[in-house]
């Protein structure tokens, strides 16, 4: 404690008249800057009521007189942003997709704008490098391996749309039966079929079993996913030969594949995001190193 | 200053103190509080909100129960930085039926506010049950349990009439169906024409319809199907088509 010396002495200033055993209250003022302060800020709060929105009446608050409003603040702000990069947006909107890589410019802002939709929209399912979460269906993006193509205007579309969600009429749809679930497959022809997939991703398998489970598959399976594993693009039905797996490659997630099958969905974002958005985010991802 | 000498009484008299500074507070508190009540600008005039379904409601409940409002905001304050990361800000109109709302001051997580339609239901189920699976940077706690714990609809008639009773437009025929329209939702391939004429896009003017899904991919109906039910829901009501602006606010 600093006790500063007392100087006053009694008889200088008023008491409040209480009294307890002899010691008494002295009434000093309030310290003068304390006071003027007070003041103060009961003059600001009547200028900063009339400046600003403040007193409620009949129908709304008064608006003040500087108009301030943050819903409108931020639509000029935004604004302000938009204005500055309309010309290119309008630019990547108009221009060819497929050629817009030869334009350093526009494929500059694209690389950009793109990698910033994709950090906010796209990281949480796709993992925040594209490299998708292995097993659990969500695709790396970075690898050559399509479920829906791989070119430019394929992903651009995939993006778009979105698969199997029920909200975009334009989604991408394709159902693989559910060949043991619903009984189309028996079970010994769902332990032989597995196998054959197994030989043709040249994994660990038993011949005797895959070689049955050939004509399984050219009868159930091969319609979709080509005789010879290859997948097609334009149902979505995923590359059997290779390692690349969408929901893991050993014989029990395949085993569940035949049985349950998946129905992997993805959102349309073109109600989410404008065009020049998504063109951009679909640049970003074809430039990952998989696009084709 | 004969008034302020008065002041005297007061402070030397305990019982009045209390009672006048009741008092006092009481103006500052009123005169914040009821204009929201009356004043027309609170709540702004847009289509498409309509109440939770009684699904949703319950998965409200979860919510809240589990205590998601520590970490997770439901309100997107209008700034640029975050309309741009989150959509268009939250309005007051957003969260008209939520009693009480979950607009929250933490955000740990993300905001959930316009969470709706962004993951698909596969997300959500491997979220819940495992987030670090789909986002390893992620701290949130597992919630797998929710897909073991079967709920019935038991009581949600109760709830909605609860709601009701707070001011939730919840018409007598929602109430009467609550426990149909709760079994309805999770049941795509079953007749949801009910649901949907109480709740979906015939319903609400510029309303969407009612999301029907098995949405915890699980054959019987658990909290996890009344929680992502919720998530899906959230911030997709409003037709922004018939919001403007109002510059007072």
């Amino acid at each position: 404690m600093c006790a500063k010396k007392v100087t006053q002495k009694p008889g200088d200033v008023p008491t409040t008249g209480h009294v307890w055993d002899g010691i008494e209250e002295l009434d000093n003022p309030m310290p003068r800057w304390w006071v003027w302060v007070f003041y103060a800020t009961i003059v600001w709060g009547i200028g900063y009521s009339i400046a600003y929105p403040a007193w409620p009446l009949i129908s709304g608050a008064t608006p003040g007189l500087l108009g301030a409003s943050t819903r409108a603040d931020v639509v000029a702000e935004i604004k302000r942003f938009d204005d500055a990069n309309a010309s290119i947006k309008q630019a990547l909107v108009d221009a060819d997709i497929t050629t817009v890589s030869a334009n350093p410019d526009l494929m500059s802002f694209a690389q950009n704008a793109g990698a910033a939709v994709f950090r906010t929209n796209c990281t949480t399912c796709h993992g925040s490098g594209a490299n998708g979460i292995e097993g659990k269906g969500y695709p790396s993006l970075l690898d050559d391996d399509w479920l829906w193509g791989g070119d430019i205007e394929n992903i651009h579309a995939t993006i778009t749309h979105g698969i199997r969600n029920t909200t975009h009429p334009d989604a991408r749809w394709s159902q693989m039966p559910a060949f043991g679930a619903d009984q189309i497959l028996e079970r010994p022809q769902i332990a032989e079929v597995v196998e054959y997939v197994l030989q043709m991703s040249g994994q660990d398998h038993d011949a005797t079993l895959a070689a049955a489970g050939e004509a399984v598959y050219l009868d159930n399976c091969a319609a979709c996913h080509m005789e010879d594993g290859s997948g097609d693009i334009t149902q979505g039905a995923p590359n059997l030969a290779d390692a690349i797996w969408l929901y893991g490659g050993s014989r029990d997630a395949v085993t569940y594949s035949v049985v349950n099958a998946r129905f992997g969905v993805m959102p349309g974002w073109n109600d989410k995001l404008t065009e020049d958005e998504i063109r951009a985010v679909a640049l970003y991802v074809h430039s990952r190193g998989g696009g084709q | 200053m004969a008034f302020l000498d008065k002041h005297k009484a007061i402070e030397t008299h305990a019982t009045l103190l209390m009672v006048l500074s009741l008092l006092v507070v009481s103006i500052g508190g009123l005169v914040q509080i009821v204009p929201l009540f009356y004043l027309e600008n609170t709540i702004e005039k847009v289509e498409g909100v309509r109440p939770y379904t009684p699904l949703e409601l319950t998965g409200r409940d979860i919510y809240i129960r589990e205590g998601c409002y520590n970490c997770h905001s439901q309100m997107i304050r209008p700034m640029r930085d975050e309309v741009e990361r989150y959509g268009h800000y939250s309005l007051a109109a957003e969260s008209m039926y939520d009693h009480p709302f979950q607009w929250g001051s933490k955000r740990t997580g993300p905001d959930l506010a316009r969470v709706g339609g962004r993951y698909s239901d596969e997300w959500h189920q491997d979220h819940f049950m495992n987030a670090k699976s789909v986002v390893p940077e992620s701290l949130m706690p597992p919630y797998g349990f929710l897909f073991n714990r079967e709920i019935d609809g038991k009581y949600i008639e109760d709830v909605v009439r609860t709601h009701a009773m707070v001011g939730v437009p919840y018409t007598s025929e929602m109430i009467e169906n609550a426990r149909a329209d709760f079994m309805a939702q999770v049941d795509p391939d079953g007749d949801s024409s009910g649901l949907q004429s109480r709740y979906g896009a015939a319903a609400v003017p510029n309303g969407a319809d009612v999301n029907v899904r098995n949405f915890d991919g699980q054959p019987q109906l658990t909290e996890a199907d009344a929680l992502i039910a919720y998530m899906q829901v959230l911030g997709t009501m409003v037709d922004f088509s018939t919001f403007t602006p109002d510059a007072s606010r």
